[in-house]
């Protein structure tokens, strides 16, 4: 029987399946999105004469970099620098103890319903807000300066963290649970001796994660006065002083890739 | 055919895993190579196709020295020498029929075989070789939709579209169950014979070697210790290539099985 | 884990020992107190009197922002179809030059691993290091104000994201597979589409469904340093207190997020 088959396809051309089946799903999706793509560029106005006047002054930027000037804004910059860590230490220090007990609702295997819908709404709402949008709230409610910065750091690491938190709770090993439930626990005993000893590693890692991108954010956030470094960043590209803003650029990048380093460093001892 | 001419392979760690090994194979014969893990047989394949590139001593195949060659030329060698791996390396996320195609590549220009516009021959090959090995219907499922033993099948279908003069089979039954094993080491060996091919077949399974093949050869530690008709094989000579151990019943068992 | 002996014969049981558990002591204090300093830091830069005041002020801007202006929705669709755009193209973008970089990057297909490999992966880090909304300022000081300013800033920024997370699908491949392609004497192009990128397919899917998620949310405030969407419309709006259009631009945007995270979840469960 199969030489038959053999003989029908001998000398046929032989074809890849396509990926999506039906033909006219298919046609349609190509279709749409070269509508989508000649539409999209359409509507984008590109100032061709004013992008070439800007590749003269990109390219003053780009040679900024090779001779950055660190000193003649040095206090303003050491200041915003300084402002920036410490948003970040307080508030990744303030997002990791409020996201524990958040990320202990948001576990559905652990929290009762009620508590899991509050957790979850909260984390979502969290997720959801961009961090400048919450910022511009802060400022608007708290005035300007760190504060308005710290509390939407805060916020922000609180919806990272217990979300992971509570998904590496939802998958956790149940053996190791039940075992300690087993012995006649209390509840705080069992999260101390059941479920801590097993996402503590990784809660570390993600930790240490948050505060590499609060430290990322929290050189945004002085664009919209929330304090921090973004604030002598944005005066130095106001006054298009090129060689200010590529010396914070690169203060910026060494610290990320450092703290990026350390964290590789911290999460691969802990694990 | 294949002369092997003081290969030795010496790892950047230091590991010998090859010792100036000399070793003919003429042509359409089937070898099994045998030895501990760690002897160095699946080295002395790879230096074979150079996926490993051996430290010194020669390769000839039909007479051409392929340590010496460049890149391009290093390629049209290859094309002369199938291989068939031990998990099956075949690429999960392609089709069966794209499998098999692969080994016609060294033949096809890149811009064919980006899009997959084969020659008409080779596609014809390949129904041929898929039925050979009882995969026609199978053509337009993806590998990873296969169990183990079609894979190897594939993997098999994809060596000889090559149309090689050797193949170089590297643990082909390490992975599948004793009777998937056995019609795997059946189907290489009907097609070495069909095909006159010559093969070497490193194999860890003493007893599948008697079963398949004429000539046996024996490593340890990266030399040669035993080379012979597997009727040879005593339990002192499997002493010397493993180690102390009841050998008595690995060859007796086969016998019976042969019969 | 010691267990001392005390003179009486007694044997007690610690789960560390007295240096151990005095280091424990002695980092919980430092932390403690680079926390306190930090937190007199900020305190000191507050002013406090704007603090006590924060829950009038919240409730008045509140009252001010309920009921959204709904009928200022009208204004809102062409730059929520720019806001889209930005994203959906920057990523584009930014994938058609995340992937050369990637094969730069990766271990096991980079040309030169002490040449190229370095500035492929400097390329990575400067990008991502710095946030798309910096970006954004930076090339609306260059180029100019508007849609183009923000798309190019999104796609820099994706860069290096993209290409981090692709070339470690990369290191991650199955090798066997790449073997077995290049025993059948395939040239390296060939063996880069047979052996390589049937692999990392589909994580080079679920990065891009990913990554243009993440862009719907950032594009959303690129508008405040004028690189176009939506975020120019917050702007001009948070500029006239205009508190009850400010409400609207807020609900829309978390509609485009939750939609955008629910159609990325979507694409990428039908994938992998």
């Amino acid at each position: 029987m199969s030489s038959s088959t053999l003989e029908a396809k001998l000398g046929t051309q032989w074809r890849k399946p396509h990926f999506i089946k039906s033909p006219y799903t298919r046609y349609a999706l190509i279709g749409g999105t070269i509508i989508y793509l000649v539409f999209a560029f359409n509507s984008i106005e590109v100032n061709w004469l004013r992008v070439s006047e800007g590749l003269v002054r990109g390219w003053r930027f780009i040679s900024a970099f090779a001779s950055p000037d660190f000193l003649s804004h040095g206090t303003d910059i050491r200041d915003g620098m300084i402002e920036s860590v410490i948003m970040t230490v307080a508030s990744t220090v303030v997002g990791i103890l409020i996201s524990i007990p958040i990320g202990l609702g948001a576990a559905r295997n652990i929290a009762p319903l009620p508590i899991y819908l509050v957790c979850r709404t909260i984390v979502a709402l969290s997720r959801a807000l961009n961090e400048i949008i919450v910022a511009i709230l802060m400022v608007a409610i708290f005035g300007f300066g760190p504060l308005a910065g710290f509390i939407t750091l805060s916020f922000a690491s609180i919806g990272f963290l217990s979300k992971l938190l509570a998904e590496d709770i939802e998958d956790l090993d149940r053996a190791q649970a039940e075992a300690i439930k087993a012995t006649g626990s209390s509840w705080l005993q069992w999260i101390n001796y059941g479920i801590q000893p097993q996402v503590m590693p990784r809660l570390i890692g993600l930790s240490m994660y948050r505060l590499d991108i609060n430290f990322r954010e929290s050189a945004v956030l002085g664009l919209v006065g929330a304090g921090g470094i973004g604030a002598t960043l944005n005066t130095s590209f106001d006054r298009y002083e090129y060689d200010t803003a590529a010396a914070i650029l690169l203060i910026i990048i060494t610290t990320v890739m450092s703290l990026e380093y350390l964290s590789g460093i911290i999460r691969a001892k802990v694990q | 055919m294949l002369k092997l001419e003081k290969l030795t392979k010496t790892y950047a760690t230091g590991d010998k895993a090859l010792c100036a090994v000399d070793l003919e194979v003429p042509n359409g014969q089937v070898l099994a190579l045998i030895g501990p893990s760690g002897a160095g047989k699946s080295t002395l394949i790879r230096c074979v196709n150079r996926l490993v590139e051996p430290t010194s001593g020669k390769v000839l195949l039909g007479g051409e020295d392929i340590t010496s060659l460049g890149s391009s030329a290093l390629r049209r060698a290859r094309r002369n020498m199938g291989m068939i791996f031990q998990e099956y390396a075949l690429v999960e996320r392609l089709t069966v029929m794209e499998n098999v195609l692969s080994g016609r590549l060294g033949f096809v220009g890149f811009w064919r075989s980006f899009l997959r516009k084969f020659p008409q021959s080779d596609v014809d090959e390949a129904f041929r070789l898929l039925d050979r090995v009882g995969l026609l219907e199978m053509a337009n499922k993806r590998a990873d939709e296969l169990s183990g033993g079609q894979r190897q099948r594939v993997g098999i279908a994809r060596a000889l579209i090559q149309n090689p003069e050797l193949l170089l089979v590297d643990e082909p039954t390490a992975s599948l169950d004793p009777k998937t094993s056995r019609q795997i080491m059946r189907l290489i060996c009907e097609l070495c014979e069909e095909r006159k091919l010559a093969a070497i077949i490193n194999i860890h399974d003493v007893a599948l070697a008697q079963m398949f093949v004429q000539r046996i050869v024996g490593m340890k530690k990266g030399e040669l210790q035993f080379d012979g008709s597997p009727d040879l094989l005593t339990p002192d000579v499997l002493t010397r290539i493993y180690g102390e151990e009841d050998w008595k019943a690995t060859i007796t068992k086969v016998e019976e099985e042969v019969e | 884990m010691p267990i001392y002996e005390s003179s009486a014969g007694k044997k007690t049981w610690q789960l560390r020992n007295r240096n151990a558990q005095l280091l424990r002591w002695f980092a919980y204090i430092v932390g403690v107190s680079v926390f306190m300093w930090c937190w007199n830091e900020i305190s000191q830069a507050t002013n406090w009197y704007f603090v006590w005041d924060a829950p009038r002020i919240a409730t008045d801007i509140v009252s001010r922002a309920m009921p959204p202006k709904w009928s200022y929705v009208e204004k809102l669709w062409g730059p929520l179809w720019d806001t889209f755009n930005i994203a959906t193209l920057g990523t584009v973008l930014a994938l058609v030059m995340a992937v050369p970089v990637a094969f730069l990057a990766a271990r096991n297909t980079t040309p030169s691993a002490l040449f190229v490999r370095p500035l492929a992966l400097l390329i990575i880090v400067s990008t991502r290091s710095i946030n798309s909304l910096i970006w954004a300022l930076l090339l609306v000081a260059i180029i100019g104000p508007g849609v183009f300013a923000g798309l190019v800033a999104i796609a820099i920024r994706s860069i290096g994201f993209c290409a981090k997370l692709l070339y470690e699908a990369i290191e991650e491949i199955d090798t066997s597979q790449v073997e077995a392609i290049t025993a059948t004497g395939a040239s390296r192009w060939q063996v880069m589409i047979y052996g390589i990128v049937p692999q990392i397919l589909p994580a080079f899917a679920g990065i891009s469904v990913f990554r243009w998620d993440i862009n719907i949310r950032e594009s959303t405030v690129l508008g405040l340093v004028g690189a176009g969407g939506i975020g120019l419309q917050l702007q001009g709006s948070l500029n006239t207190l205009a508190w009850a259009q400010v409400a609207l631009i807020l609900i829309i945007i978390l509609i485009a997020v939750i939609v955008s995270e629910w159609v990325s979840a979507k694409v990428r469960g039908a994938i992998i």
